[in-house]
Parts: structure tokens; sequence; C-alpha cells
């Protein structure tokens, strides 16, 4: 963490010079919403980079499986890339970790850590979170449960490798596979820790928003990032707590004889005494959180895109109640669909219709929301600042990723897609690229909040164009490789005649990876450069309407000086009619026999 | 090699570095903040929005063309058919919806990109719009459920009291091992506890269902007949597998500790394919579709669909095989039936019977 302690030197003169802070409790035990924000971000940074490090690596390993390498054998060592040829365990290890981290450390700790911090208490207007020291906790297990993963890399039998959902008996055997064995203990430990620090920022999310709103700010004058944050914060409350379960039952399983999930199992030549138990039940219980969690992923980068595309399309959002409405109902379904993945394991068919069922109906929110933004951005003035590039990309990608769903979701066509790589196309676009895309737009929209300097406007640019089509590029060819049968996780896709003719779909993908993977370095280069050398940041660079940009230039403890502000309208006022400016902030009065919230005015 | 990377990299950041100063210079000298977003940013971006429809849409339908050909051939049985037809429908309802609202996006993305003075419109809800938007797709979703639903319960069906021949497939790291059920379609029991090297599959020899099961050993051919349904019942002895059969499209998890089955009708035999695909060397093949260790991507069994006279002439040669040629297994029943009482409900084989309880001895 020591760039954060440096990328904060100059935000030294405090104006708020009544609590005075040693240098640890500021920086790195800091109970401050805008640290912890800050620490969560960079982490996620850190790990995203170690996670698409991995990506590339393996996307090497299917576009010229016979090439050697001295790069992976440097990388892997000679136990795992010998010669420059990747083991196969090493293959699946990397998929897995690559998985783990990007689900789980970038896209919900990440994703919701930084900016449910952030702008929770900005944008209602309150001090801080609701407990400082919970948070501080929060991200402390994060960091820990970062640290754990990571080192699970460098024990000799190699990480988890058992695919981000880690299935028993695979993942509860070491004999199965190497990665059985320490890695996969570390990779328990370090989830749970993680679900503690999930738990922990969730509770606080959820207090804060419900308690510490400003005057005037009601539940229907909030922001939408602030309702998604919301949503996404009980369903973590509500199904993290089983993944708990379903870890600590497969912890029993794996080192002390129980069999919950093991039965009738003859494996290294012995059979095994387990018996009675039932590998159905953990993917039941993995689900269970498994599904809810790809919401709690997409749900906080579509709150930052309702309010980065309302922003710059200097237009109110059209339908907020509509926006609110969907996430409702996406929370509320989330939960009773996690059968879909679970269509062609034995599970009575009859179940199964009934997970059809409920999983299409979310389409039917999701399509609102998409029709939503279109709507938005028609007619406006749009302006192109990075973050709105970023938005309009995962408007985008949340189309063509969330349409292929509607195949899957369909178990009878399932059956022949089910775990092959139109699936991987299919949740690499709609959760991964979706996500990724809010993510970054949210860092180019709040950099000024984070941390009181613009980002390269320019740069942006280069970095959004470069990634959006190379991430097209590795991903819609994938549809393809699914419809030929290819299935996923294979270390070869080549290896045999039914796929030989595929190689040039592999290296086409690949490459389109490293440019990809290359293009994230301009935007790491425009991250940390801004954070020191980047222009001063204004009061209100984006001219928004939203309470975070009403508290003058730089940090100030306890957000405000002086009085809290006051909110007095919603936050969706972009070129109202009769107005001189395009925006009228949250704290400007109505004006008499003026309408509040999303009104034609008559 | 890591050498040229490194160079690669370093270079990346100089050259990253320099534009970035090229940036500032020439906007420091219009003598505007470079965070500042002017017109030529908003056109530009437009424009880049437009060109990105026509290219990604131009990229998608030359993927289509292009790699139509290295897509699975025709579905080679009753119920792919099916599920082929099933799956050409809906994609032509997600291409409308894909096409449209992408379109839609990016054109006015390029169309309403800012100019200096003009004044968005404010439009903040329209109840009608809203109510349509939300109908629609909930119609179109009622058909696509009802057509899913309609063939995921005719395929899924349990086909007792209708014709087929049962085969076993086993599953193991990593390779698969089939077991006929003989003349009597009715496999013999079996359960983990009595694997053996020489009885990979745990079957008892005590059932006398056994005695003309035979085994299509990992390396052979899974051979079955064209026209007629058969039903796979499967058992896993370590992990999950998943049987995949892309060319029938058919998949189902092999689970330890449970059976799973599937059933289908193939139609279009070996020979037939290799003229359809014009390939010579091409093979229907079953392969592991659920991560299962090192060699999941190595995991395979040839299957070959024959013309009915072909597959009994094969199947006349195979079943002279049996598991347990050398013991008549009337009497090695005999001395095993009190010693090998049949456990409680944890026993594979038991949930093996009640799958498949009709053709099990009474």
């Amino acid at each position: 963490m020591s760039t954060e302690n440096h990328g904060h030197a100059h935000a030294h003169h405090d104006h708020d010079e009544h609590h005075r802070e040693s240098f640890i409790t500021k920086y790195i035990f800091s109970q401050d919403h805008k640290t912890i924000s800050r620490q969560f971000l960079i982490t996620a940074v850190i790990m995203a980079v170690v996670a698409m490090l991995m990506s590339t690596l393996f996307r090497l390993q299917l576009a010229w499986p016979e090439e050697k390498f001295q790069f992976i054998n440097w990388m892997l060592g000679d136990r795992w890339g010998k010669d420059g040829i990747m083991d196969p365990n090493m293959y699946l290890a990397l998929v897995t970790i690559h998985g783990t981290i990007m689900v789980f450390f970038v896209l919900t700790g990440g994703l919701s850590g930084t900016f449910s911090n952030l702008l929770i208490p900005y944008q209602i207007g309150a001090r801080d979170m609701a407990s400082g020291f919970l948070n501080m906790l929060s991200y402390w297990f994060f960091f820990v449960s970062s640290i754990i993963m990571l080192y699970s890399l460098f024990v000799p039998d190699g990480p988890a490798s058992s695919g981000w959902t880690v299935y028993p008996p695979l993942s509860a055997l070491p004999q199965a596979m190497p990665g059985s064995g320490l890695g996969t203990t570390l990779w328990l430990v370090s989830m749970t820790l993680f679900v503690v620090s999930a738990l922990l920022g969730g509770l606080n999310y959820i207090i804060t928003v419900l308690n510490l709103r400003t005057k005037g700010m009601t539940m229907s004058r909030l922001p939408l990032t602030i309702w998604a944050f919301l949503i996404t914060a009980i369903l973590g409350l509500l199904s993290f707590p089983v993944l708990v379960g379903a870890v600590l039952l497969l912890i029993f399983d794996r080192s002390m004889g129980t069999s919950f999930y093991l039965s009738d199992i003859y494996i290294g030549g012995q059979a095994l005494d387990a018996t009675g138990g039932s590998p159905i039940l953990f993917q039941h219980l993995f689900w269970f959180l498994g599904h809810p969690e790809v919401y709690i992923v997409i749900l906080p980068a579509l709150g930052i895109a309702s309010e980065v595309i309302a922003v710059n399309s200097r237009k109110p959002i059209f339908g907020y109640r509509a926006m609110v409405g969907s996430m409702l109902a996406i929370g509320f379904l989330s939960f009773i669909v996690w059968g879909h993945h679970m269509f062609i394991t034995g599970m009575n068919p009859f179940l199964g219709s009934v997970f059809v069922f409920t999983t299409l109906l979310i389409a039917i929110p999701s399509a609102v929301k998409a029709f939503n933004y279109i709507t938005t951005i028609w007619k406006g003035n749009v302006q192109y600042t990075p973050a709105m590039l970023f938005c309009v990309g995962l408007v985008s990608t949340f189309i063509t990723g969330g349409v292929t769903g509607i195949i899957l979701a369909d178990s009878a066509l399932d059956i022949p897609i089910h775990d092959n790589y139109f699936v991987v196309a299919h949740f690499h676009i709609v959760m991964g690229l979706s996500a990724i895309l809010g993510m970054l737009a949210g860092v180019y929209h709040w950099f000024p909040k984070l941390f009181l300097r613009m980002m390269n406007k320019k740069l942006g640019y280069l970095h959004f164009w470069l990634t959006f089509v190379s991430a097209y590029g590795v991903f819609f060819p994938m549809h393809f490789l699914g419809l030929a049968g290819v299935p996923r996780r294979y270390y070869h896709n080549t290896d045999f005649p039914l796929f030989d003719n595929l190689i040039d779909i592999n290296e086409f993908v690949t490459v389109c990876a490293i440019i990809g993977a290359l293009a994230q370095i301009i935007f790491l280069f425009n991250f940390f450069y801004s954070m020191f050398r980047g222009d001063r940041a204004p009061e209100n660079p984006w001219n928004s309407n939203t309470l975070e940009w009403t508290n003058g230039v730089g940090n100030h403890h306890g957000n405000w000086v002086g009085p809290l502000p006051v909110v007095h309208r919603w936050a969706y006022d972009y070129s109202k009619p009769g107005k001189d400016q395009d925006f009228v902030p949250q704290t400007v009065p109505l004006e008499d026999g003026e309408h509040d919230g999303g009104h034609i005015p008559h | 090699m890591n050498f040229l990377l490194l160079i690669v990299i370093v270079l990346f950041c100089v050259a990253a570095s320099q534009i970035m100063k090229i940036f500032e210079i020439s906007s420091a000298m219009r003598g505007e903040k470079q965070y500042v977003i002017t017109d030529r940013d908003n056109r530009l971006n437009g424009r880049l929005f437009f060109i990105f429809l026509v290219v990604f849409f131009g990229f998608c339908i030359w993927q289509l063309f292009k790699y139509k050909d290295k897509l699975l051939p025709v579905a080679a049985s009753e119920e792919g058919v099916e599920l082929d037809w099933l799956l050409n429908f809906n994609f032509v309802i997600i291409s409308i919806v894909f096409f449209v609202t992408n379109a839609f996006l990016f054109y006015f993305a390029y169309k309403y990109h800012g100019r200096t003075g003009h004044k968005a419109v404010y439009y903040p809800e329209n109840h009608k719009l809203e109510l349509l938007w939300t109908i629609i797709p909930g119609i179109v979703l009622a058909v696509i459920i009802f057509l899913g639903l309609r063939t995921w319960h005719s395929i899924t069906r349990d086909p007792e009291g209708e014709e087929y021949m049962l085969v076993e497939v086993y599953s193991k790291q990593f390779d698969w091992t089939a077991r006929y059920s003989g003349d009597d379609n009715t496999l013999g029991f079996a359960t983990y506890k009595k694997i053996a090297p020489n009885n990979p599959l745990g079957v008892d020899s005590a059932d006398k269902a056994s005695a003309d099961d035979f085994l299509v050993n990992p390396g052979g051919e899974l051979h079955i007949k064209k026209g007629t349904r058969v039903k796979f019942v499967f058992r896993s002895r370590d992990v999950i597998h998943s049987a995949y059969f892309p060319h029938f499209r058919q998949q189902m998890n092999t689970v330890p500790g449970m059976t799973t089955m599937l059933h289908f009708v193939p139609t279009i035999t070996t020979d037939s394919m290799k003229l359809i695909t014009n390939n010579p060397e091409f093979d229907y093949v079953l392969l592991c579709n659920k991560i299962c260790g090192a060699s999941h991507y190595n995991m395979q069994l040839k299957v070959v669909v024959d013309e009915p006279a072909k597959f009994d002439e094969w199947y006349k040669e195979a079943k002279k095989k049996t598991i347990f040629a050398s013991v008549p297994a009337d009497s090695k029943e005999e001395d095993k039936k009190p010693v090998d009482p049949v456990p409680a409900s944890n026993d594979t084989a038991k949930t093996l019977n009640s799958d498949t309880a009709a053709q099990k001895k009474p």
C-alpha cells in the first residue's frame, strides 16, 4: 500500500484542522470512507493486473499449444512451465484463480468496496459511514484474504485448480489433482475471510443508506447509484453466508472425514469410506450464492452507468421509477434462479423447468434497463468524457451478453451448449465486460473525488477504444467456438481432429487479448500518473447534480465544512426547461410551482 | 523473449507518456484544460461510435460466414434436430434484438453527440413507452418459455415402456468405459466396492443380469444403432465428469454416488456423416465437459453409428466377450448371494436399480 501513502502526500493541507491524526490512522488503519475506498480500489487494481496476466498466459497456451515460450518458463518455473510449455495442472490453476480473482476480488470487493464506500456517504450527504471501524475491518479482511489468495499461487502443489466453482469431489480430494491439496485449503480460507469482509461492508452500506441520509434526501430522491449499492449490499448479506456454509462443509469433508458431498468414490486405487453425501448439494449451496453474486457484480456497474449516462447526456435518466423497480425485481429474482446452472446435473427435469421460468423472467427488467439507457441518450447533448464512453460500451455489452443468456436459460438449449465456450462468451460479455467497463467508468468519473486530480482525457479515449474493440474481439468469436462444440477449460482445443480447424479462431482471440492487455498499461499509467501529476480537480468538473460535487475542493474530515447540505430535489434535473444552466444541483430549492422528480413539466 | 517483452512494455509506457505530453502541450496552447470536453472530442467519439457500429456489425456477419463451416455439422439425432430448430428460432429472435438495440444505441451515441449551445430534451419518463417495452419482451419470452419447456420435457422424459437399447457409460479420470446390457437389455448390479483390476466397473457377478453384460474399454468404439433409441445411464468412479455428445446435441453430468441418464435416437451413420461433412476422417466422439483434472481435455471415446445390419454384426462379435465369461453366472450367483447382502441406500447399484427397475429381476 505504499503507493497509496505517497499518493496522498499532497492532501496534507487539510482544511479541517480540528481533527489531527497520525500517519498510521490516517492512511493505513483509516476509518475514513474516502481512504478506505482508495485502499479498495488500489488493491483491486493490483489484483486485476494479476488476473489479467494469468488470462494472457492461458490464452497463449490455447492459441499456440505446441509453442515453447521462454517467458512461460520464466514466470512459472521448471515444475509448471518446463521448457516453456505450460503444465495442464497449471493451466487449470490459472483458469481457476483468474476467475476467482476477477469475480470476487475485482468485481465484488473492488467495485462495491470502492464505489459504495466513496459514494454512499457523499451522495446521501453523510459525514461518514455508520461505523467507520467496521468499515476499516472490512477492508483489512479483504486485504488479508487477497494476500492469502496470492500466496496460494506459490505453494509447491499449486493453487486451487478445480475451477472457480470448486465443485467437489474434485476439490475435496487431493488424490484427484495436486491443486486440491494445500492450494484449495488456502482458497477456502481466503474466501471465508472475503465473505467476512463483504458482510461487514454490506451491513455498513445498508445501515448508512437507511439511517444517515441528509435532510430532504428521501428514498425517492436517491441517485440510482445508491439504489444499486443498497440492493447489492442486501443481496450480498443474504447470499454470502450460504457460501460460508458450503465452504465450511467442504472443509469438514476435506479434513475431518465427513461426507456431506462425497459418496461411493473409488480413487487412487482404493474405495473411500465416504458414503451418503451428494456432490449436487454443494452445487445448490454454491449457486445459491453464485447467482446473486452475478448481480452483486453487475448492479453496481449499472448504478454507475445510470449516473454517468444521465450526467453526460445532460438529460434526466429515463424512467427513474422503472429503473429502481427493475433493480428490485432483478434482486428478488436473482435468488430463485440458481438451478439454471444445474440443468444437466441430473436434477429433476421438472425442477429445471421452474428455474427456466424464473430465469427468463429476469430478462424483462434487464431489457427495461437497457431500453431506458438508450432512451436517456436519445435527444441528449452527449458529452464524451472517458467515463461516458465506457458507459456506452457497457450498455452494448450488457445487451450483447444478455441476449445469449436467453439461450442458456432455456433448459433444452442448455443441454448441448452447457459448459462450452458459448457460456464462456456469454458470461464474460454480460458480467465480466459490462462490470469492468462500469468500474472503469466509475474510476474516470470519480477520480477527481478519489484523488482530487483529473485523469488525462485523451489517454482515456485511447484506453477505451482499444479496450472496447479488443474485448469484443476476444469474446465475440467464442460464441462460434461454443457452437462448434468446444468444451471450456480444455488445455488444448486443438489436440484432436474435431476441433483442429478452429485454431485460427483461437489465435485471433489471443491476439485481441494481448492487445487488450497492453491497452490496460495506458490506463495504469494514466491512473498512477494522474494521481500525482494530473490537473487539480475543480469542485464540479462534470456539472453534475449530486451532492458529492458540492463540498469544495479537497478532502474534508466529515466531508462538508460546516453544516451538511440540504436536498430539495431529485438528482436528475438536467436540461430542465426554464433554467439558465443545463443542470440544477440537488441543493437548489424548488421554485414556486416547480415539480420535483421525473415529471414532464406542464 | 522475456527481454523483448520487457522492452515492448517499457516502450509502451514511454510512448504513452510522450503522447500525453503532446496532448498536454497542444491543449495548453489552445488555452484549455485538458479534461474539459470540447466539441471536437464529442464529434470525434460520436463518429467513432458510428464507425464502430458499422465495423462491429460487419465483423459479426463476416464471422458468421467465415465460421459457418466450422460449426458442428447437422444434428445426428432426432432430439438434436428438434433442438437445432429451437436454437435457430431463438437465434433469430435474439439476433433481431441484438442488431436493433445495438444499432439504436450507437446511432444515438453518434447523432446526439454534444454541441456547444445545444440543449438536451428534458424527457424523464413515458409510461406508455415503458409499458410497451415491458409487455413485448414479456410476450416474446412467454413464447420462448413455452417452446423451450415443451422440448425440454420431451427430451428428458423417462423412456420407460418405449423400446430402447440400454448402455451404461462409466467415467473415471481420464477415460470412458461403456457397458452394454446384453440380450436381456438389463444391466447387472454394480457397486464401487467391487472394483478390482479385472472388474473396473465393480459389476456384481452374483447378479444374473450381469452375465451377458460386456464392456467397451477405453480406447474402444461405442457402437450404437441408427434408428434405435439408445438410453445411456451414467455412473462415475471418482469426480464429476460430463458426458458430452456434441453431434447428437446431448449432454449429462456423471456424478459419483448417483446415476443419471439421457437417451436419443441416432439418425445418421458415421459413414453418412463422413460424406455430409466431406471429411473421410470424421468420427463421432464422446467428450468430457466438466473439469475433472489434468487430462480433462483428453478424455474421450469414439462413438460409431452403424446401419442396423452392420451394428448387429458388430454386436454379435462383441457380446462374446462378456465380463464374467470364464465363470458361469449361475454357479457364481449361488455362492455369492448369502455373502453379499445389498447394503442400504448408500449403494450406487441401488439407485441404478430404481432407475432401471422395470428391467431388473423381480
